[in-house]
């Protein structure tokens, strides 16, 4: 793409969002029996006929796909296919799901209670609800809720049945299972379980597939599934998994079903229930001792306002026209389809497009609240602020966010002081305001002498649950800022090395946050665009350069982004300085985690989000993929190869000190 | 028509066959013997197709001047002529369906241009001294408009559609008559010394594009017209087989072999007026072809002129292995290769019973999983073709009117039984028409095999009428296309061949690609979108496809149709169908290497002879 595009490149803020409608408001006026007990009659795909559970089990055992490996395992293990035939039906016994509306009646009325507690309002599009109940009737549905609560588990759920609208079917992990009764309970609003890992075992992999795809090629119900595979304890999108989105691609690529709809959800919540959980868990320390019952714990829940949620159902995206020119569906014909084979390179490499495109569209439309902001704001500034200064900083902040088409929940009506006091009085557990001061709450010093490294892990609690909004933004920034990172390491201000520092520091970063595989002139482009937009660089002919007036975005972009750029560093440093050739993967974590907590506590080091474990497997991740460290396996023992050149090179060029050696790519 | 006297059951079968299709007579216009043919014994010569079609048949539309489909005074669709049995027929119900089904509006209008205008036509880009030598062999020839014209079109929307306008792209700059072989290869080598371009002509019902001349070919065109070779050489009784002259139409071809008690058994839809030597050359697929075969298992032996000299094997046999087959090369070369001139044919005695049935399922999928286990267990009639509902409508439309209440009474207890008493949804069930040959008393026992399989799949006997109207459909449609572009429809068909598990989701998909297609494109009205499973194989089975559409308020409706049929045919290829089962259509090979279809060696491979 040439850089022309730049001039015709959309402008992200004049995008078009549905407005919102609060749910709960019409529950809190009505009986939630009646609610629960409501006449609950869904519109289905193409008027199918419903089918029951356990029909779907024998289609699935009946099938040719399984038929056909059962007969090949018991060729190659001469075990009796009855025998393997009964492993196949303990596997779909142990997944399947067993819809049942009497537990999602008892669901609906038990989350209406709850909800109503919990939550000022649950905020839905309408016009999404609308385009669903279209889109149910056209083509089978696969919906691809964000996830980073438990509860996106129910609500997606509970949004559906309130709106008459067909329960979706819904891929969990196995580890639920582990709580009997919930497990069952889930299983019956519609969950269906499998395993974490089950790589080479071809048995469990048919079973599953064919379940899935029995359901979505006769369109019983919507199929639903998290892309990212896990909670994000972050609030950061994660890296799709494509498993389970390839699976639900087949019966299109094979031609059994004309179309697939997706439909992105978002799904943001102005407060975790999870937050704190989050935090201790990336810090690897354990829940707190509770001296309470689990009951009392629970009512603590209950107790705190977790302010909104906003439910975004976006546009259905057609499969066929994102497949149309990209993959060739005949390459399925010289096949017979019930005989599955490893897809080809093309549809892989689309696979894996239309999963981030599909992340991408739910981080866009993200609701974020002006508390976001804050946060974003105060963990630049870790000894505090004064609230007047932070209020005009956030407003300024919000300009900017919006330039770049955030979507913020931030009516014009309010002040900006406003919204800050309300961010604040949400939050109290992270934040202080004191005598016009606001800042990161730290615990007081107790009165027992407590080691160093408690009262460092209980503020880095804080940072990173702090740090757990400001991700919320991230995507918005992400790629201005990795241009203004880019202009102040590379060596000159010439564009081609602007762009390659760019495309170094994207490269780096893609396995933290969501960048498109192969669209680095894409995002260049973009992130020219925007910041030019709001004259914070210009564009010369050979050079790109600041402006005098947009230094301060500049740095202010650059310093958000500060903590990653520091952890990534010191995670090099730490294999550099403390690993002699190799380490076992296991002590990984844990060996930066003391490399760091030594750093900070002798106050070379400021950053505490270095301590989050999510950003140390990523940094693992890209320096694997880079081939700075090399996994080796013998047995059980995993070893991790360190590549002492590679990395230093890697961290100094991060830190700015040598510039980039990947070669100027022509399009410059 | 041949009556042979008495009467019998078999006689009587084949007479009402061929009543349904021909029935016609032709002045027989006097053509002059070929001379390397006059010292043979007298052969058999068929009714000749005049040199002047135009005569008799439609310039701009398809067959004959006086059959037509129209609307009359009150608004009632009728049949006119009286060539076919439907002549001077009302179907009451056609306009309803036709008005519901597109959209369309007996008061919106779109008529051809009323008549050829020949000074319209650019004069013929000749080349003397290839003429000056034709003259001197007395081989007939014309320079006319008129006849120029009628030889530059098969039978393609985009063709009609033009001619309708009154639009004429290149057309041939004349056109030649050979009387035999010799004269093809007179012909041929005159138009080698003289760099003279040739088209074969037979019957000009092609689907694929093959007689449009290319609109930047510099050198003289000659259109030629196998129409006047059309006689069967010989009859061998022992080997059945009959020699015949590639120009006899397939109408004429049949009657003659069963005055003397044969058949070929080959019957294409088109076979009123496609020629022995269109068959070879596009390997035609005929409609009995479980019992007959296709062109390729019917040909014995073939004769090709070629610019290189004849083609032909040695001896008549039934199958040889001396390398590959060069028939297979010929079939399907459209004229490319040579001029096919001659061709043995497998020869059957007449069967000696007819029966015509057919069975109603509650859905489309019901109906293929019959087809398919008739297939497999090889059992299949003469003929059998699974309509899908809108095609059962459009069968349906066609009723002509009843004449006693006790017919109209009849039918109505036969719906109502099949509606409420079995619960058949009427917009989902569909229809298998069935065509049963042989001695009487195997017919029946077959028939009955079928019926039974039938029954497992929820089918329900729906007796000979409906079998019959549904094969009567095939004939007309082409008329009915005609009717159809006199108010704002246009349509064609086209057809594939997939594998037997494959079918449900290449009709389904289609269909659907192609009504999601005419949305996109602005049609304003729901296309019909319609499919029958035509034939059946052990591996697979033949789709046939009906796509039209209501184009008012279109600018370039042939552009849009043309975009639509890309579109489906993209969407056949993806799902496991190939580009053509029987229309041919080495053109649409040409985007073949795009498509990646093996048929694009075809444009590239020069083969030598």
């Amino acid at each position: 793409m040439a850089s022309r595009t730049l001039y015709s490149q959309r402008d992200p803020a004049l995008k078009k969002r549905d407005d919102f409608e609060d749910i709960l408001e019409e529950r809190r006026n009505s009986s939630d029996l009646k609610y629960a007990l409501k006449c609950y009659m869904p519109v289905l795909y193409k008027g199918v006929t419903p089918c029951k559970p356990s029909m779907i089990k024998t289609m699935v055992l009946q099938s040719e796909q399984l038929r056909y490996v059962v007969t090949e395992l018991s060729k190659e293990t001469g075990e009796a296919t009855e025998v393997i035939q009964g492993e196949a039906l303990a596997i779909l016994e142990e997944m399947a799901h067993k819809l049942h509306l009497g537990t999602v009646r008892f669901f609906a009325y038990m989350l209406n209670k709850a909800f109503k507690v919990l939550y000022q309002r649950i905020r839905v599009n309408e016009d999404g609800i609308q385009r669903l109940q279209q889109a149910i009737q056209e083509h089978p549905l696969v919906l691809l809720p964000s996830h980073r609560s438990y509860m996106d588990f129910l609500i997606v759920s509970y949004l559906l049945y309130t709106n008459d609208l067909a329960l979706p079917v819904i891929a969990a992990g196995m580890d639920f299972l582990g709580m009997k009764f919930v497990g069952e309970m889930l299983r019956m609003s519609g969950a269906f379980f499998i395993r974490r890992s089950f790589g080479g075992d071809r048995l469990y992999w048919a079973v599953f597939s064919e379940y899935v795809k029995t359901i979505l090629r006769n369109g019983y119900a919507p199929i639903e599934f998290f892309l990212e595979g896990t909670r994000s304890r972050t609030c950061k999108s994660l890296t799709p998994k494509v498993g389970l989105l390839s699976i639900a691609m087949e019966p299109f690529f094979k031609g059994e079903v004309f179309d697939v709809s997706m439909v992105p959800i978002s799904i943001s919540y102005e407060r975790v229930l999870e937050e704190a959980l989050y935090a201790r868990e990336l810090l690897g320390v354990p829940k707190p001792k509770e001296s309470t019952s689990g009951l009392l714990k629970a009512r603590r829940i209950l107790s705190e306002d977790y302010g909104n949620i906003h439910v975004y159902f976006g546009q259905p995206v057609s499969l066929r026209s994102l497949a149309q020119g990209r993959i060739n569906r005949s390459q399925y014909n010289l096949m017979p389809r019930h005989i599955s084979r490893r897809p080809g390179e093309d549809v892989q490499v689309f696979v894996n497009d239309v999963a981030y495109k599909m992340v991408r569209l739910q981080e866009e439309s993200m609701v974020l609240r002006p508390w976001v902001l804050v946060a974003t704001i105060l963990l630049q500034n870790p000894h505090g602020v004064e609230a007047v200064w932070l209020a005009e900083q956030t407003a300024w902040l919000r300009g900017l966010a919006q330039a770049f088409g955030a979507f913020l929940d931030w009516p014009d009506h309010i002040s900006a002081s406003r919204a800050v006091a309300s961010g604040l009085a949400l939050h109290p557990n992270l934040v202080r305001a004191e005598r016009g001061r606001v800042r990161l709450a730290t615990e007081p010093k107790g009165p027992g002498a407590r080691a160093p490294e408690e009262d460092l892990f209980n503020h880095a609690v804080t940072v990173l649950s702090c740090a757990s909004y400001r991700n919320q933004v991230l995507h918005v920034f992400l790629r201005p800022a990795l241009l203004a990172m880019a202009m102040d390491v590379a060596p000159t201000s010439r564009k081609d090395d602007v762009y390659s520092c760019f495309g170094y520091l994207r490269d780096v970063f893609s396995n933290e946050f969501i960048l498109c595989p192969g669209a680095e002139v894409q995002d260049f482009d973009e992130a020219c665009f925007l910041l030019t937009k709001c004259s914070a660089i210009q564009i010369l002919k050979q050079d790109i350069v600041a402006t005098e007036r947009g230094r301060p975005t500049l740095s202010f972009l650059s310093a958000m982004f500060q903590p990653f750029l520091l952890g990534y560093q010191v995670v090099c440093r730490y294999l550099c300085e403390e690993v002699a050739e190799s380490l076992p993967e296991k002590s990984y974590v844990a060996g930066v985690r003391s490399y760091a907590v030594k750093r900070i506590l002798s106050g070379e080091l400021a950053c505490l989000e270095v301590l989050s474990s999510d950003l140390q497997k990523n940094v693992l991740a890209a320096l694997l993929r880079m081939g700075a460290l090399r996994k080796s396996k013998a047995g059980e023992l995993v070893t991790l190869r360190v590549n002492k050149s590679a990395i230093n090179t890697i961290e100094n060029t991060l830190g700015g000190r040598v510039s980039t050696q990947k070669p100027v790519l022509a399009r410059l | 028509m041949a009556s042979s006297g008495h009467g019998s059951g078999r006689q009587e079968a084949a007479d009402r066959r061929l009543r349904l299709i021909a029935g016609h007579l032709h002045p027989r216009i006097a053509a002059s013997e070929c001379k390397a043919e006059a010292a043979e014994s007298d052969p058999v010569r068929a009714k000749t197709v005049p040199k002047r079609r135009q005569e008799v048949m439609k310039w701009n539309g398809w067959g004959y001047s006086d059959s037509r489909f129209l609307f009359n005074k009150k608004g009632q669709a009728e049949f006119t002529g009286r060539r076919y049995r439907l002549g001077g027929l009302i179907f009451p119900s056609l306009k309803d369906w036709f008005e519901s089904t597109f959209g369309a509006n007996l008061q919106h209008k779109s008529p051809p241009t009323a008549a050829l205008n020949s000074s319209a036509i650019t004069p013929p880009n000749l080349n003397e001294p290839f003429l000056q030598d034709l003259k001197s062999m007395g081989i007939p020839h014309s320079l006319e408009a008129e006849d120029r014209v009628f030889r530059a079109h098969g039978h393609c929307l985009h063709e009609i559609f033009a001619l309708r306008e009154g639009r004429f792209g290149r057309l041939p700059d004349m056109v030649v008559w050979p009387n035999c072989h010799d004269d093809v290869v007179k012909i041929v080598e005159l138009a080698c010394q003289h760099n003279a371009c040739l088209i074969p002509y037979g019957g000009g019902t092609s689907v694929s594009s093959a007689l449009e001349c290319p609109p930047d070919e510099m050198r003289s065109i000659v259109s030629l017209d196998t129409s006047q070779m059309n006689h069967i050489l010989w009859i061998d009784e022992k080997n059945l087989t009959a020699h015949v002259e590639a120009g006899i139409v397939g109408q004429e071809l049949e009657r003659l072999l069963n005055e003397s008690g044969f058949c070929t058994g080959h019957e294409p839809d088109s076979m009123e007026f496609s020629t022995l030597g269109g068959w070879v050359a596009t390997r035609a697929s005929g409609m009995k072809k479980n019992i007959y075969g296709n062109i390729e298992d019917l040909v014995v032996h073939i004769k090709m002129v070629t610019p290189r000299g004849v083609v032909e094997k040695s001896c008549q046999v039934p199958r040889m292995s001396t390398g590959p087959d060069i028939h297979h090369f010929i079939m399907g070369s459209e004229g490319t290769l040579g001029v096919v001139t001659e061709v043995t044919l497998k020869i059957r005695p007449l069967p000696e019973y007819q029966k015509y049935g057919s069975v109603v399922f509650p859905n489309f999928e019901q109906g293929v999983a019959c087809l398919r286990e008739v297939a497999k267990q090889r059992c299949a009639p003469a003929s059998i073709r699974l309509m899908d509902n809108a095609q059962f409508q459009f069968g349906h439309a066609l009723k002509p009117q009843v004449s006693s209440i006790f017919t109209s009474f009849l039918d109505g207890l036969k719906k109502f039984y099949i509606t409420k008493f079995k619960g058949f949804d009427t917009h989902r069930l569909c229809v298998a028409t069935l065509l049963f040959e042989g001695d009487r008393e195997k017919v029946l026992q077959h028939e009955k095999q079928v019926y039974d399989i039938a029954a497992k799949f929820g089918g329900l006997a729906a007796g000979e009428d409906n079998g019959q109207r549904g094969y009567m459909l095939t004939f007309v449609i082409a008329y009915l296309r005609d009717l159809g572009m006199d108010y704002y429809v246009i349509g064609e068909s086209f057809e594939t061949s997939v594998p037997w598990d494959r079918v449900l989701d290449l009709c389904r998909n289609v269909k659907e690609r192609i009504t999601r297609e005419c949305k996109e494109r602005g049609v304003q009205f729901p296309p019909m979108s319609t499919c029958r499973v035509t034939q059946t194989y052990d591996a697979g089975a033949c789709v046939y496809f009906y796509f039209a559409f209501n184009y008012r308020g279109l600018a370039d409706p042939v552009h849009v149709y043309e975009q639509v049929e890309h579109a489906a045919r993209e969407e056949i290829l993806a799902n496991g169908g190939s580009l053509s089962h029987h229309h041919g259509g080495m053109a649409l090979h040409d985007e073949g290497s795009r498509w990646g279809t093996s048929a694009g060696i075809w444009a590239g491979a020069r083969i030598r002879f």
